[in-house]
C-alpha cells in the first residue's frame, strides 16, 4: 500500500508478540502473537471500524497505533512521520494529535478528581491554558458532549454510565486531536444510551473534523458508524472493505461468518444456522497457513500450508483469502 | 388454554431504602405456557433478573418478596415449605446464568459438577451418575465428552463452559429453564452456536424457557412472545412478531427504534430515548416513563396507567391505548 495525501495513519508490518512466562516445571517459554504483520491505512476524516472477536488483537492494534504499546516489529507513520523514531518531547507533542476513548468510563476516569480536574488536566500538562482559561475550556468541552458546565464540580461516581462515557469523550477531545481511537465506546452501555453516545460520536466528528478508529465487537454498531471496515482474526487483518455494501459478497469467509452470526432484530427473518464450529485457536499456537483454516467451511489443502496475503480483490477492497 | 406452567401474580420484590421500601419488581403479572419461549427484556436495573431469582426464592438479601404469588405447575412456590421447594429448584425449574466462570465451582471437574446434580436429586450410584453426566455433555455439543468431563472450568473456553452450564440446567429434565443473558458474555460466532443449541434442545424436550436479555435481536430469533419491563413494571407484553411490527408502548417503540441494525440509513442519527432510567428512589409520579416519553400528556404525570389488554395476548401499560382496551372489552 502506498500512502497518499489523504493518509493520516499508516501501519506497516506492525506486530506485537508477547513472551509468555515459563510454565510450571520449566516448560518452554512461548510467544503470544497478539498482532502479527498488520498493514493498515487510516484516511483523513474517515471512520475506520475495526472488528473481531475477543483476543483477535483489535485493542492491541489500537494501542500500537497510539504508541501506548511498543511494537515488536513494524512501524506506524502518522502524517508520514515514523512515530517510533520520535524522542520524548516530539512524542508528547504528537500525543496531542491522537487520543483514546476507553470502553469502561468508570475505570478510566480518576475517581478522586472532579470532572473539572479531569478535563483540565490535558491543558495543564501541555501548558496550553491556565486558571480561568482552563475553566472556560472545560465548560466548552462539557457543552460539546451534551453535559452542563456546572457538572465540572462533580465526581465521576455521581454520573450515570452514559454520562461518564461523555466525560471520557470530552477528555479525548480536549486537545483537539486529529485521530481518536475509540475502543468499544458503547459496549458497556444500555441500548437506549448506546444510541445517544453513537449520535454524539457522529456529531463530534462533523464538528471537529475528527478521524476515528472505532474498535468494536458489535458489527451492527460498526456498520452504522464506519466508512470502511477492517476485520481481524487471530492477530491478522483478513479484510478491509467499504462499509456500504459490506454485507455483499465477495468477502472473506470469516467476515461472512461474523456477519451472519449476529442475530437479526427482525422476527420475520431467520438467522442462518451457525456458520462456524469450534472456538478460535489460541494466539499462543496459531494454526499454520491461513489462521482461519481450521474453522473455515471453504478450506482446501493450500490453506493448511500457505497463509494468504492481504491483496486488493476489487477497487478499495482488500481480502486475505486464496479463493477470493 | 391449558394451565400455565408458570403464573406470576402481583409479585413485589423490594429492598429496604432510606425513604422506605424500594420496589425493584412491582406488581408483576406474567405467565408462561408449557413449552413456550418467553423473552423478558429491559435495560439494566429494570428487574428482569430479580424476577427470575424471586421465582427460585433466591432474591439477594436484604431484598425479599413482599407480596404476590408464583404458581409453578399449579403450586404456589412462595408458600411451599423449603424441602419441597428444594425438590423443585434445580430439578423442575433450573437456571442458566450469564457468566459460567463464576457460576461453576473452580475446584471440581465439570463432569463431577454435572454428576453431583444427578446424584443429589436421583438415587443413582456414582458411576451411573457420571455416565449420565458424560452423556449429557455430549448432547450439548461438548467434543470428546468422556475426556472433557475431567477438565476443570478454567481449562475450557467460554463457549464450552456455557455448554456445561446448559448441561447442568437440563440434565434433570426440568419443565422450566430461566436463562439470564445466556450469551451476553460470548463472542458472536459462539453466541450463534449456543443459541442454536438452546433452540434445538428446547424443541426436543419441550421445556418452557424464560429468556432474560437486554438484546432484542436475540429475542426476535428465539422467543414467540415477549414482555418488556421498565423500573420494575411490565409495560408491554405481546407476541414477538406483533411487537416488532408495531410496538405500542412508547418505551418499547423507543428501544426498537434506537437499534443501529434497524436504522433506515447508515451513518444517520439514531432515534434516541431522552434522559436516563430514573433510580428507584426518584421515580416520577404517574407513569414511570412519563419524564422520558415523547408522547406524554398531562394525565401521564398524575396517575399511573394500568396494564390493560388491548388485543388477545397483548397487554400495554399506557393511557394512549386505554380507549382501544375499552373497545376490545366491549367487543368481547
Amino acid at each position: 500500500m502506498i500512502p497518499t495525501a489523504e493518509t493520516l495513519v499508516q501501519a506497516q508490518g506492525l506486530s506485537k508478540h508477547y513472551r509468555v512466562g515459563a510454565g510450571f516445571l520449566g516448560s518452554q517459554r512461548r510467544t503470544l502473537q497478539a498482532v502479527d504483520q498488520v498493514d493498515l491505512e487510516i484516511r483523513c476524516g474517515e471512520v475506520l471500524g475495526l472488528v473481531g472477536e475477543s483476543g483477535c488483537g483489535k485493542s492491541t492494534l489500537g494501542r500500537l497505533i497510539l504508541r501506548l504499546t511498543e511494537p515488536s516489529a513494524g512501524k506506524v507513520l502518522f502524517e508520514g512521520r515514523d512515530v517510533g523514531g520520535l524522542d520524548r518531547g516530539q512524542l508528547r507533542a504528537l500525543r496531542r494529535q491522537m487520543q483514546i476513548v476507553f470502553q469502561d468510563p468508570m475505570t478510566s476516569l480518576n475517581p478522586r478528581l472532579t470532572v473539572g480536574g479531569i478535563l483540565g488536566e490535558p491543558f495543564r500538562i501541555h501548558g496550553l491554558a491556565q486558571g480561568r482559561a482552563v475553566e472556560r475550556r472545560v465548560a466548552e468541552l462539557l457543552e460539546a458532549v451534551g453535559l452542563r458546565p456546572d457538572h465540572a464540580g462533580r465526581y465521576p461516581h455521581q454520573f450515570s454510565g452514559g454520562q461518564r462515557q461523555r466525560i471520557g469523550i470530552a477528555r479525548a477531545l480536549a486537545l483537539r486531536p486529529k485521530l481518536v481511537v475509540a475502543d468499544e465506546p458503547v459496549s458497556a452501555l444500555d441500548v437506549s444510551i448506546q444510541a445517544q453516545v453513537m449520535n454524539l460520536l457522529l456529531e463530534l466528528r462533523e464538528k471537529f473534523g475528527l478521524t476515528y478508529l472505532l474498535v468494536a465487537h458489535d458489527l451492527t454498531v460498526v456498520h452504522h458508524l464506519a466508512d470502511r471496515i477492517a476485520v481481524m482474526y487471530l492477530g491478522r487483518v483478513v479484510e478491509v472493505a467499504p462499509a456500504e455494501g459490506f454485507d455483499q459478497p465477495p468477502m472473506h469467509p470469516y467476515s461472512a461468518a461474523l456477519f451472519h452470526s449476529a442475530p437479526i432484530a427482525d422476527p420475520t427473518r431467520q438467522t442462518r444456522p451457525p456458520a462456524l464450529m469450534g472456538d478460535v485457536a489460541s494466539p499462543l499456537a496459531p494454526p499454520p497457513g491461513c489462521r482461519f483454516h481450521p474453522r473455515c467451511p471453504e478450506a482446501q489443502e493450500i490453506c493448511h500450508r500457505q497463509g494468504p496475503a492481504l491483496r486488493e480483490i476489487a477497487p478499495g477492497h482488500l481480502c486475505a483469502c486464496h479463493f477470493r | 388454554m391449558s394451565q400455565p406452567l408458570l403464573d406470576i401474580k402481583g409479585l413485589v420484590t423490594a429492598f429496604p431504602g432510606r425513604g422506605g421500601e424500594l420496589r425493584a419488581v412491582d406488581e408483576l403479572d406474567l405467565s408462561l405456557q408449557p413449552a413456550e419461549v418467553l423473552g423478558l427484556v429491559g435495560e439494566s436495573g429494570c428487574g428482569k433478573s430479580l424476577t427470575a431469582l424471586s421465582v427460585l426464592g433466591l432474591a439477594p438479601p436484604p431484598g425479599r418478596v413482599r407480596a404476590g404469588s408464583i404458581f409453578f405447575e399449579g403450586r404456589d412456590l412462595l408458600t411451599l415449605p423449603e424441602p419441597e421447594l428444594r425438590q423443585i429448584r434445580g430439578a423442575r425449574v433450573s437456571m442458566v446464568f450469564q457468566e459460567p466462570m463464576t457460576s461453576l465451582n473452580p475446584v471440581f471437574s465439570v463432569g463431577r459438577q454435572v454428576a453431583e446434580l444427578v446424584a443429589a436429586h436421583q438415587d443413582l450410584p456414582p458411576a451411573e451418575a457420571w455416565a449420565r453426566a458424560v452423556e449429557m455433555l455430549g448432547r450439548v455439543g461438548v467434543p470428546e465428552p468422556a475426556a472433557r468431563a475431567r477438565a476443570y472450568p478454567h481449562q475450557l473456553s467460554g463457549g464450552l463452559r456455557q455448554r456445561v452450564m446448559i448441561a447442568m440446567a437440563l440434565i434433570l429434565d426440568p419443565r422450566l429453564v430461566m436463562a439470564d443473558e445466556p450469551t451476553t458474555a460470548l463472542d458472536v460466532t459462539i453466541q450463534a452456536q449456543i443459541l442454536d443449541l438452546l433452540r434445538r434442545l428446547q424443541q426436543d424436550s419441550g421445556v418452557g424457557v424464560l429468556l432474560i436479555t437486554h438484546n432484542l435481536a436475540v429475542v426476535a430469533q428465539m422467543a414467540s412472545r415477549l414482555a418488556v419491563m421498565y423500573t420494575g413494571r411490565l409495560v408491554e407484553e405481546a407476541p414477538v412478531a406483533g411487537l416488532f411490527a408495531e410496538p405500542l408502548h412508547p418505551y418499547a417503540a423507543g428501544l426498537l427504534a434506537c437499534l443501529p441494525a434497524r436504522a433506515p440509513r447508515r451513518g444517520q442519527r439514531l432515534p434516541t430515548i431522552k434522559g436516563v432510567v430514573p433510580p428507584l428512589d426518584a421515580l416520577p409520579p404517574g407513569c414511570k416513563f412519563s419524564d422520558r416519553c415523547p408522547r406524554a400528556f398531562a394525565a401521564c404525570r398524575e396517575a399511573e396507567p394500568d396494564l390493560v389488554e388491548v388485543a388477545p395476548g397483548r397487554r400495554v401499560r399506557c393511557f394512549l391505548h386505554h380507549d382501544q382496551a375499552r373497545q376490545a372489552r366491549r367487543a368481547a
